[in-house]
């Protein structure tokens, strides 16, 4: 496996980091809450057998203050389509997570040139108010790890701060990722996917973790129902919000085998 | 000096155990709590009280806006504010007021203030909160993220309603309005004095100063804690070139007045506990969302967190305002400052300090908490305004001239509400 090189691209004049680390065809990942802080094992099991390409979306970690350019959710997918083109992602596989799956499902949908196969895991963008998701941005303090992860010490290691950096900027920037989130889903995470879920028409994965706290069950099989017999969908048992967190070689396996 | 009367209108029934059994007086507080018949009377006591303090001379009387709160049942104050228009008359109505990113469009909050100018000949205060998380963003669905934003530009919007006499059209990113041309329009002119009342963040100190505002510290901790924020805004105005008049500042007290200091810790022990403890109660899960502090002000917020950490060697609490200690006794409530106990000529010589450590020209001060009954309000009330009052009236007047106080039409000009009774009308 070659070392993670790091790459700055420019995305609504804002710089933004892109990873990248394997060989291979290319597959992209776009996270879910807190974003991208520091490379992990998850990014490292698909870097075995291909090239992971990891862009900072606007304002999550790498991503500096490009949110604040983006104003309405047409704008969010418009760079983000973007933002594949500039890393060089466009018409590789691409893997959604959380706030990310939206993103990345809205790409598919408009953009279906820019994305071959599509994984999403526990994605947003949907909303049902009789199954309502858990609102991760009424948590009380240092305690949202608990909902996103089945192990929440695999979050807390996600966003500890490395040994350089200044701890003031580490902490704004640790809130600027759950804010730029907040500022296209807040606060349901409805984006109105629904209405374009049909237009996917890539091979879609559903995966979702079984101890999943922030998004019920049955989003799973609206996603699965809204896209049509080109989704499929798997549970990956012991995981939660952010699976591939908490299962990386579980999660790493179950995409891999899909993208062959 | 102003002396300002101010009413949160607290619901005055909630429950003994209520820390105990409900995990927040704000947002998702038990609407089954909440008797409509009793309210029925609260808001009319309320009224009552404000009339009072009116009639006793305060300079003015003031109401403010929640949503979902159990401690603030004024989601909207312009409705009392009316009522306070008809029924007082020289007295400043002070709105504090209306969160602007929560009126769509924001040119209602430009309609209902200048009604109410009109209807007062020229009294009003116009009071521009952005609002708190828990009001803005968890009870009114407002985004984080772009609430100052959206809070700027409302604004803007409402400034030119008041004092572009064309009709125009407003593009705005939130906003957008062919045809802006309220009516009516204002008695005091170009508009009335606007206030802001912040909770320390220096994009508002500079804000107020480059729009030539009023700010107005909200805070409920008292003059011991507010110090430090006071300090901070005046530094920022002396960089900014701005003169010390006490008059550009303005800062909430609560107060309990008594014949002696012995006797207040005594009547006023269960309604300031009822206020820090019941009222304060607000589950922590409401107070961040992310985006609502800007990157700024959490920077400094962090930083002298760091520094008191590097300073003291020990991990300073961080004073969020929210979440209630476990030991809100009277004693300490009064001990830390939050409410100024004590007898007349005590009080006074303590709001002297107070108003001339921090520079503040404008003292809001709360002389009803918590479930303060309407009788020890007027107690409150009329003890203050008749020994306290007088002691510290002249502070600050010698030498300063309030530029942001409203400018009535003439006492002569002004109607005098007399409606016909039918009787006389036969």
């Amino acid at each position: 496996m070659s070392e993670l090189k790091t790459r700055t691209i420019t995305l609504n004049g804002v710089e933004t980091r892109v990873w990248e680390k394997g060989a291979g065809a290319p597959i992209g990942y776009f996270p879910g809450f807190g974003g991208t802080p520091r490379w992990h094992a998850f990014l490292d099991e698909l870097a075995k057998t291909r090239k992971v390409i990891v862009p900072s979306l606007p304002g999550f970690p790498g991503g500096g203050l490009g949110h604040l350019e983006l104003h309405n959710h047409l704008d969010w997918v418009i760079a983000c389509g973007d933002l594949l083109e500039l890393s060089g992602l466009s018409g590789g596989d691409l893997i959604g997570v959380g706030f990310g799956g939206a993103l990345a499902a809205d790409i598919a949908a408009v953009f279906p040139q820019k994305v071959r196969r599509l994984a999403l895991i526990s994605s947003y963008g949907l909303y049902d108010e009789k199954d309502p998701i858990t609102n991760v941005w009424a948590q009380r303090p240092g305690t949202v790890q608990n909902v996103l992860c089945a192990k929440p010490e695999r979050f807390t290691e996600l966003t500890a701060m490395p040994n350089d950096y200044d701890p003031t900027e580490w902490q704004i920037e640790m809130v600027r990722a759950s804010e730029a989130g907040a500022r296209y889903l807040w606060p349901f995470g409805n984006t109105h996917l629904d209405r374009r879920l049909h237009r996917i028409t890539q091979p879609v994965l559903l995966l979702r973790g079984s101890e999943d706290k922030v998004i019920p069950a049955s989003y799973q099989e609206k996603f699965a129902a809204g896209i049509g017999s080109n989704a499929k969908t798997a549970t990956i048992n012991g995981a939660g919000h952010l699976a591939e967190l908490d299962e990386p070689e579980a999660v790493a396996k179950a995409i891999l085998d899909f993208v062959k | 000096m102003k002396i300002c009367w101010f009413h949160l209108m607290p619901y005055t029934d909630l429950p003994e155990d209520f820390q105990k059994k409900h995990s927040s007086v704000w947002v998702d507080i038990d609407s089954r709590l909440f008797d409509p018949k009793r309210a029925h009377h609260m808001y009319n006591d309320f009224m009552d009280e404000l009339e009072f303090a009116a009639d006793c001379g305060f300079d003015a009387i003031c109401v403010n806006e929640h949503h979902a709160n159990g401690y603030g049942l004024m989601p909207s104050p312009n409705i009392i504010a009316a009522t306070l228009a008809r029924r007082t008359k020289d007295t400043a109505i002070c709105v504090m007021g209306n969160s602007l990113a929560l009126y769509n469009p924001p040119t209602r909050v430009a309609e209902e203030f200048a009604m109410l100018d009109c209807i007062s000949g020229g009294r009003l205060i116009a009071g521009f909160p952005v609002g708190t998380p828990m009001d803005t963003c968890y009870a009114m669905g407002q985004n984080p993220s772009s609430l100052r934003e959206k809070y700027r530009e409302a604004h803007d919007l409402v400034m030119q309603a008041w004092t572009n006499p064309d009709t125009f059209s407003f593009n705005g990113r939130h906003n957008q309005i062919p045809f802006v041309n309220i009516w009516p329009r204002p008695v005091q002119q170009p508009h009335p004095p606007v206030w802001i009342p912040g909770g320390g963040s220096v994009e508002t100190f500079e804000w107020c100063a480059e729009m030539d505002y009023v700010y107005s510290y909200l805070s409920y901790f008292g003059y011991k804690a507010g110090l430090a924020t006071m300090n901070d805004f005046w530094s920022k105005m002396a960089e900014l070139g701005k003169d010390r008049n006490p008059y550009r500042a303005g800062f909430l007290q609560f107060v309990g007045v008594a014949e002696t200091k012995q006797e207040a810790m005594k009547i006023y022990k269960e309604p300031a506990e009822y206020f820090y403890g019941r009222c304060l109660h607000v589950d922590p899960r409401y107070a961040m969302p992310p985006g609502y502090t800007t990157e700024e002000t959490m920077r400094r917020k962090y930083q002298s967190q760091v520094a008191a950490v590097a300073q003291k060697g020990e991990e300073k609490k961080a004073v969020s305002g929210l979440g209630t200690p476990a030991d809100m006794s009277i004693e300490f409530i009064e001990q830390e400052g939050y409410v100024i106990l004590g007898s007349p000529d005590e009080v006074a010589e303590k709001l002297r300090e107070v108003a001339i450590n921090m520079n503040v020209g404008h003292l809001m001060l709360l002389l009803q908490y918590g479930n303060m009954s309407k009788d020890l309000t007027n107690y409150n009330t009329k003890l203050f305004a008749e020994k306290v009052m007088p002691q510290i009236k002249d502070i600050f007047d010698d030498k300063w001239e309030d530029h942001w106080w409203p400018k009535p039409m003439a006492k002569a000009e002004r109607a005098v509400p007399a409606p016909t009774t039918r009787e006389a009308a036969e």
